[in-house]
């Protein structure tokens, strides 16, 4: 089992998940982020007064699937995100030891 | 100024239409006395004299109570109206401004007024602003409404009850107190603010009240004040007090924590946006409604108010373009209110192309206010209540000598000039003589309460309930609970 987190613009967040479930990928958590990498970020006004608004808002999904799905992932949130410019965000894959559903205390791979 | 004019229009109306339906009703009279020749001669013409007579003084009755109910019934909706421009108008306007943590406490403090200023006003204020006085305060006839009934007051509004007349200006009462919590927002103790604003409603609004509004009152242009400064719906009383109070406790109280380093913009600029928009429609009920009747004088002085409005949005917003290249929705509504503090003394003088010029002035000047002179000098007024209503009232106090007009409004008698350009220049003396009292009294009126406020209570939050803010640490509820 993986995990891959990954930050994305959050306009692009419905052209991911279609992309996912096209895929087979059922569950998904979505968190509202606030971030930046290499980006910049942009001023606003209010009433005159210049404010600069470095963290911006970005979308984080955080999919936990079994190894052979990864790549498939992987491909399907790159294609469906990307803009090519600087700020689309970026792919983190990690392991996961231990899977567990509260409802019935299933473990592993089942309770994915 | 309130003024009768208005009503004379409709009652010239009503009076033909009276006369009409008599002369209907003396026909119908006639008829009926040609058919059934019964009675005697002389006995039937006695008769009928005193037929007449009632029937006349009946007609009369009913115009005075179709000119009541016509003037009451839009009377009791402005007042009405007012009351929304605080609740939720300026409480939604104002709670947008501020920081997520202080959108109770921001709102509380109009809300507060709303309530406390409302028995202030029964028990005593009605009295200091409204009641026979000197020309500079009301006395205490009218304490807990004595002698406030059904009946109008002639001298301030003939057609309506004297009661409306006083929930009215209730209205005017509560909203202008309301204004200030601006300049001190995020940092003053809910406590403090209390009893600071009823120490203000009482020694800075009531006089100013009176002197422009009052029976006696120095400034009264309507009833022959030793100075008569035009000032249809507050723009002296209500926005010159306001605003110049406003930096009074904005200096007193210090800046922020953090201010200006600290990144502090609005929380919400939605909430103020829809803030603004019932501020604008609210307005209508504070300018039109300002004529105490439903004539001429309302739709003239409703007219004026919507153009000012718009005119000051596009020069607020115009002004920002050049500037920063590009137009924010709270530029825009900051605009329109502050046009709408600049048409407010001016409403029922002026024509509505008088009212776009006004509306445009005021729009860029109250932007450089905001935009230009708070930063030069760098005080703290947080939601730019004196940037907006200061300057904006004071700006339109003195255009409202300018562009008044005897043809709108012959305050002075018909034909006789009203503003500068009609050639009443000596209009301007007395504009300013208005101004320069309601900044005087304000300024030192607002220093007084402040440092008796200060000494028995402490006006600010402590650093920690600062930075907490206001709506965890003077009234134990947040804004917004993230996990419901």
């Amino acid at each position: 089992m993986q995990k891959i987190e990954a930050v994305i613009q959050p306009s692009k967040l419905d052209a991911v998940k279609d992309a996912l479930i096209e895929i087979g990928i059922e569950g998904i958590t979505i968190l509202e982020a606030r971030g930046h990498g290499r980006q910049k970020g942009h001023t606003e006004f209010y009433r005159g007064r210049e404010y600069s608004v470095d963290l911006l808002p970005k979308v984080k999904l955080e999919i936990v699937t079994r190894d052979e799905m990864v790549e498939k992932t992987i491909q399907a949130i790159m294609t469906a995100a990307r803009t090519g410019k600087i700020g689309d965000g970026k792919i983190f894959v990690s392991k996961i030891d231990e899977a567990i559903r509260i409802r019935n205390d299933e473990r592993g791979e089942i309770a994915l | 100024m309130r003024c009768i004019v208005s009503c004379s229009a409709s009652r010239v109306l009503l009076l033909l239409v009276v006369a009409m339906a008599g002369m209907g009703s003396l026909g119908r009279e006639m008829v009926a006395q040609t058919t059934t020749p019964s009675t005697s001669a002389s006995g039937s013409s006695a008769d009928r004299l005193a037929t007449l007579e009632k029937q006349m003084a009946d007609n009369t009755a009913a115009v005075a109570a179709a000119q009541t109910s016509g003037d009451n019934a839009w009377m009791l909706v402005s007042a009405a109206l007012v009351l929304m421009m605080s609740g939720p108008g300026l409480a939604l306007f104002y709670g947008g401004l501020v920081r997520k943590k202080n959108i109770l406490g921001t709102m509380m403090q109009t809300f507060a007024m709303m309530a406390v200023i409302t028995v202030l006003w029964a028990l005593v204020s009605y009295s200091l602003a409204f009641g026979d006085g000197n020309a500079f305060i009301g006395g205490l006839h009218n304490v807990f409404l004595r002698g406030v009934g059904l009946a109008p007051d002639v001298k301030y509004a003939a057609t309506i009850p004297l009661q409306t007349f006083m929930v009215y200006q209730l209205m005017f009462a509560i909203i202008t107190p309301a204004l200030i919590t601006g300049a001190f927002a995020e940092r003053m103790k809910f406590s403090a603010m209390l009893v600071f604003m009823i120490l203000w409603a009482l020694f800075v609004y009531s006089p100013m009240a009176h002197m422009v509004w009052g029976k006696g009152g120095l400034l009264n242009a309507a009833l022959s004040g030793r100075f008569p400064c035009l000032d249809f719906a507050g723009g002296t009383v209500v926005h010159v007090t306001s605003g110049v109070s406003a930096l009074v406790t904005a200096l007193y109280l210090g800046k922020r924590i953090g201010y200006p380093k600290v990144a502090m913009p609005p929380h919400s600029v939605v909430l103020s946006f829809i803030g603004a928009c019932l501020l604008w429609v609210g307005w209508f009920g504070f300018n039109a409604g300002s004529a105490l009747a439903a004539g001429t004088l309302a739709t003239s002085a409703f007219v004026a108010t919507h153009f000012g409005a718009a005119a000051a949005a596009i020069g607020w917003s115009a002004a920002e373009w050049l500037r920063q290249g590009k137009v924010s929705a709270l530029g825009a509504i900051s605009g329109a209110v502050a046009g709408l503090v600049g048409i407010t003394p001016a409403a029922g003088f002026v024509t509505p192309m008088s009212a776009l010029w006004i509306g445009l002035i005021v729009g860029v000047f109250c932007y450089f206010m905001v935009v230009k002179v708070k930063a030069i000098f760098g005080y703290d007024d947080s939601l730019d209540a004196f940037g907006v209503h200061g300057a904006g009232g004071t700006m339109g106090a003195i255009l409202t000598g300018v562009f008044a007009n005897s043809a709108i409004n012959p305050i002075f008698g018909a034909g006789k000039a009203t503003g500068l350009l009609e050639g009443n220049g000596h209009q301007m003396l007395n504009q300013l003589t208005g101004v320069a009292i309601a900044w005087v009294i304000s300024i030192v009126g607002t220093l007084i309460i402040l440092f008796v406020v200060d000494k028995v209570i402490g006006l600010r939050v402590n650093e920690e309930s600062e930075r907490i803010g206001l709506d965890l640490s003077q009234h134990g509820e947040e804004g917004y609970d993230w996990a419901s």
